[in-house]
C-alpha cells in the first residue's frame, strides 16, 4: 500500500499533487468517493481504488462510475444522505457532468462535497480542446479554489470541505497538469478514518431536492445570496494572501495557481519586490481585497494561465477603485498553451526595467517522437485486418478518445475525425445521413459504456449503416487500466454483445482480431449491410493479460 | 547537505518506459533525506506510450517552480541520444549533458547520427559525457533496464549531482520494489568502478 495512506502526522512525504488531494480528503474524513478516470486526474481514483479494494463499506466507499455524470450523481446522492463526498474528473468529464452539477449547486449539499476538476493546458494528455474550467463558476455560481502545489492541494481540499460544510454548497478544486503532476515534500496531518460501516440517511425535503419552478427561481435567489456570503468569507480567507515588502511600490502583481510559483521564481531571479496578491479563490473573488490592493498602483501585472478571466475582473474592479490603473496581462503573456517560468521572467523583467538575457538561441531540429500503440497491442491486429479488408481512401474512419486515438498517427493514418468520448458513432451517423459514404467508427469498451450507447441506438432509431468496431481490450487502458462494467474480472455479467443486440442491432459479431481471416471477412461483409453493424474485437490489453 | 547550494536543476529526457519517473523518485527522495526543498514535474497518460518524455527535478534551499526556467538546467540526462537534444532549450554554456549511447529509431524516420547529435549539443555546452550505459549494463549486469540507475549513480560518484552516494543508495532501497532491489543495488555499486 502507498505510504501516503499510512497515518504519520507531523512527517514530510514527497507527494504528487493528486496524491496530496487524496491525503487531504482522508485527513478531512471523506466517506464517499466517485470518479471516472481521465488524465491529469486519474491517480486520484487509482489511490482510492487500492485503498478500498475488498474493504468497501468500512469507513469509506469508492467507485469508478460509468461516466462523470453518473459519478457526479452518485456523489450527489451520497451528499444528500449526509456523507462527506469527493468527486474527481478531468475537465472534459465536467462537460459530461454539468447537467447534474448546475442544479446541485442550486439545491446545495447536506454532506460536505468537494469536486476535483483537472485542466490540461498545452493538452499534454488531452485531445479535443484546451479547455479552461474557470467559467463554470460564472455559469453555475460554484466556488472554485486553485492550489499552486501539492501542499496546497492537500490544504485546499480540507479548506474546500470546511467551506462546503459551512455554506452547504459543493466546491470545485481546480488543478492543472503542472499542479496535479508536481511533487514536493508535504507535511502530513492526522487522518480521520473510521472502521465502522458508513450509514447515511436521506431525509425527505422537497424544498431542497426538487428543482421545479417556481421553487427553482427562489433557489437561484438563495444561491446568489449564499455566494455573497462566501465572498465575505473569501475576503478574510488566508487562501487569498498579500505578500508585500514595501508600501511604496507603484507596480503590483496578481496571480494564482501554478503561475504564482513562476512569479516567486521571477521575483527572486531579478531581485525585485513587487507586492503580490496570490488568489486561492477564483470564485467568488475577494473584490474588496483586490480593490484595496490595486488602489495605489500605476500598473498591475496579472499573471494567469490560458484565457484572461482574472484580468477582465481586475479591469472591471479597477474602474471603481483606480481608474487610471494600467492592467497588463495577455498583452505580455500568451493565452495559448501552458504557462512557463520564462514567460513570467520576461514579463516581470519588462515591468522592473531589468535585462532578461537568455543563453544564445540554438536552433536544432529535434525529431518528433509521437506516442505509439504498445508492441503486442491487440489493436495492431484490428488495424492490419481493416487495411486488408478495405481501401482506406474509400472509407471514412471515425476516431475516439482512448489508446486508439493513436490510429491517427503515422504509419497507421486511419482517422478522419476525432472529437470527444462517445462521438465517433454520433458524428458517423450524421456523415452517413449526409453523404452515404462508407464509414467505420471505432470506439473503445470503456467509452462505449461511458457515452457510446445512446449514439448506437440513434443509428438504429434513425436508420443509418456505419460499421462500428468496438475495440474491446477489457479495461480502461489509456488512463491506467481501471475497471469498467465488462472488464476482466468484472462480476456484473454484462456482455457488450448483449447490450449491442438490445440496442436493436442485427449484424453483430464478437471475434478475436488476432484471427485475421475472420476479421477481414467480417469487415467486408458488414460494410455492405443496409443497416448498422457492430464488430466487437475482443482481446485483452497486454498489460491486463499479464496480470 | 551543501549549505552553499542555492539550487540544482536537472532534467531527464527519454522515451516512455525508460524509467524516468523512477530516476525522479530516487533523486527527490535522496534530496529530501539531505534536507533540501524539492520540486519536480512529470507527465502521465498518453505521453507515456513510447513517445518523448521529459521530467524535471529541482532541489536546493528553496524551490518554487516545478519546471526549470529556460536556460537554467545544471544537468541534462539523456536516456536516448536524439531525445537529449530536447535539453538544449533548458541548457546554458555550463550545463552538463550526460547521454546514454543509445539511438532508438523513430518509425518512418531516418535516425540522426551520433556525431550530428554531439555537434548540436556542443553548440551550447562543452561538458558532454557520452556513456555507453546501455551496452555496459547489458554486458556486465545482464540487462539494460538499469541504464538510468547506472547513469544517475555514475553522476553522483563523479559529483555531477551534488548529493551523497549514501543518500542515493538509501533512496534506491526505499523506492525500488524488493524483487528488483538486488539488481539495482548492484548497478549502483558497479557505477563506482572506474
Amino acid at each position: 500500500m502507498k505510504e501516503l495512506l499510512f497515518n504519520k502526522p507531523g512527517e514530510k512525504l514527497i507527494l504528487l499533487g493528486n496524491e496530496a488531494i487524496c491525503r487531504g480528503a482522508l485527513e478531512a474524513g471523506v466517506q464517499f468517493v466517485s470518479t471516472y478516470p481521465g488524465t491529469p486526474a486519474s491517480e486520484i481514483g487509482n489511490i482510492f481504488f487500492d485503498l478500498t479494494k475488498n474493504k468497501n463499506g468500512k469507513g469509506l466507499y469508492f467507485e469508478f462510475s460509468t461516466n462523470e455524470k453518473v459519478a457526479m450523481e452518485a456523489g450527489m446522492g451520497a451528499s444528500f444522505s449526509g456523507l462527506k463526498t469527493l468527486v474527481a474528473m478531468k475537465n472534459f468529464g465536467l462537460n459530461v457532468a454539468i447537467d447534474s452539477l448546475l442544479p446541485f449547486v442550486y439545491s446545495g449539499t447536506k454532506g460536505p462535497t468537494v469536486i476535483i476538476v483537472a485542466d490540461d493546458p498545452s493538452c499534454h494528455s488531452s485531445a479535443q480542446s484546451e479547455e479552461n474550467t474557470r467559467p463554470i463558476a460564472y455559469l453555475g455560481h460554484i466556488p472554485i479554489l486553485e492550489p499552486s502545489d501539492p501542499q496546497e492541494c492537500k490544504d485546499f481540499v480540507k479548506a474546500g470541505f470546511k467551506l462546503s460544510e459551512q455554506f452547504k454548497i459543493p466546491v470545485i478544486i481546480r488543478t492543472t497538469t503542472r499542479v496535479a503532476h508536481q511533487k514536493m515534500p508535504v507535511r502530513l496531518d492526522k487522518m480521520v478514518r473510521s472502521n465502522k460501516k458508513i450509514i447515511g440517511k436521506f431525509v425527505k425535503n422537497p424544498k431542497q431536492f426538487i428543482t421545479l419552478p417556481p421553487r427553482v427561481l427562489e433557489m437561484k435567489k438563495e444561491l446568489l445570496e449564499k455566494i455573497e456570503k462566501i465572498r465575505d468569507f473569501s475576503e478574510k480567507s488566508p487562501l487569498n494572501k498579500i505578500e508585500k515588502t514595501s508600501n511604496s511600490s507603484k507596480i503590483g502583481i496578481i496571480t494564482s495557481g501554478i503561475s504564482y510559483l513562476y512569479t516567486k521564481e521571477a521575483l527572486a531571479e531579478f531581485n525585485v519586490s513587487f507586492p503580490v496578491l496570490k488568489l486561492g479563490f477564483f470564485y467568488p473573488l475577494p473584490e474588496t481585497k483586490i480593490k484595496s490592493f490595486i488602489k495605489g498602483f500605476k500598473k498591475v501585472l496579472v499573471i494567469e494561465e490560458l484565457e484572461p478571466f482574472l484580468e477582465n475582473e481586475i479591469e472591471r474592479l479597477a474602474k471603481e477603485a483606480n481608474c487610471k490603473l494600467e492592467v497588463i496581462g495577455k498583452k505580455l503573456i500568451t493565452e495559448i498553451g501552458e504557462m512557463r517560468p520564462e514567460f513570467v521572467f520576461s514579463a516581470v523583467a519588462k515591468l522592473a526595467n531589468k535585462k532578461y538575457s537568455l543563453p544564445k538561441n540554438i536552433q536544432v531540429s529535434v525529431p518528433k517522437r509521437l506516442p505509439q500503440l504498445c508492441p503486442g497491442c491487440p489493436y495492431w491486429s484490428v488495424i492490419s485486418a481493416v487495411k486488408k479488408a478495405v481501401d482506406p481512401d474509400k472509407v471514412i474512419f471515425g476516431g475516439e478518445i482512448g489508446c486508439y486515438m493513436l490510429f491517427g498517427n503515422p504509419p497507421v493514418n486511419m482517422q478522419d475525425y476525432l472529437f470527444c468520448m462517445g462521438s465517433s458513432m454520433g458524428i458517423g451517423h450524421g456523415i452517413k445521413k449526409a453523404t452515404g459514404q462508407k464509414l467505420i467508427a471505432f470506439i473503445g469498451d470503456s467509452s462505449f459504456f461511458h457515452s457510446g450507447i445512446p449514439a448506437l441506438i440513434n443509428t438504429v432509431f434513425n436508420k443509418s449503416n456505419p460499421l462500428v468496431i468496438i475495440l474491446n481490450n477489457e479495461t480502461t487502458a489509456m488512463t491506467g487500466h481501471q475497471p469498467h462494467p465488462a472488464s476482466v474480472g468484472s462480476e456484473t455479467g454484462i456482455k457488450i454483445e448483449d447490450l449491442v443486440r438490445a440496442c436493436g442491432v442485427k449484424n453483430v459479431k464478437t471475434l478475436n482480431p488476432v484471427n485475421q481471416e475472420e476479421m477481414i471477412k467480417t469487415v467486408k461483409n458488414f460494410l455492405s449491410k443496409k443497416d448498422v453493424s457492430v464488430i466487437i474485437a475482443k482481446h485483452p490489453c497486454i498489460f491486463v493479460a499479464k496480470k | 547537505m551543501d549549505k552553499n547550494l542555492k539550487q540544482f536543476n536537472m532534467m531527464v529526457t527519454g522515451i516512455g518506459g525508460q524509467g524516468l519517473i523512477t530516476i525522479l523518485q530516487i533523486i527527490s527522495e535522496a534530496a529530501l533525506n539531505e534536507g533540501y526543498d524539492i520540486k519536480t514535474s512529470e507527465l502521465h497518460g498518453l505521453s507515456q506510450r513510447g513517445g518523448s518524455v521529459e521530467v524535471y527535478i529541482r532541489f536546493g534551499k528553496k524551490v518554487y517552480s516545478p519546471l526549470i526556467p529556460q536556460g537554467k538546467a545544471d544537468l541534462v540526462i539523456g536516456m536516448e541520444d536524439q531525445e537529449a537534444l530536447k535539453g538544449i532549450y533548458f541548457a546554458n554554456s555550463k550545463t552538463t549533458f550526460l547521454v546514454n549511447k543509445n539511438i532508438v529509431p523513430i518509425p518512418l524516420k531516418k535516425p540522426l547520427k551520433e556525431k550530428e547529435i554531439l555537434r548540436d549539443l556542443k553548440k551550447i555546452s562543452k561538458k558532454i559525457f557520452l556513456i555507453p550505459a546501455k551496452d555496459i549494463c547489458k554486458e556486465k549486469l545482464g540487462t539494460d533496464v538499469v541504464s538510468g540507475i547506472y547513469l544517475l549513480s555514475w553522476a553522483v560518484f563523479k559529483k555531477i549531482i551534488p548529493l551523497e552516494p549514501s543518500s542515493i543508495l538509501k533512496a534506491i532501497k526505499k523506492i525500488i520494489p524488493v524483487k528488483h532491489l538486488e539488481l539495482n543495488v548492484r548497478t549502483f555499486h558497479f557505477a563506482q568502478e572506474p
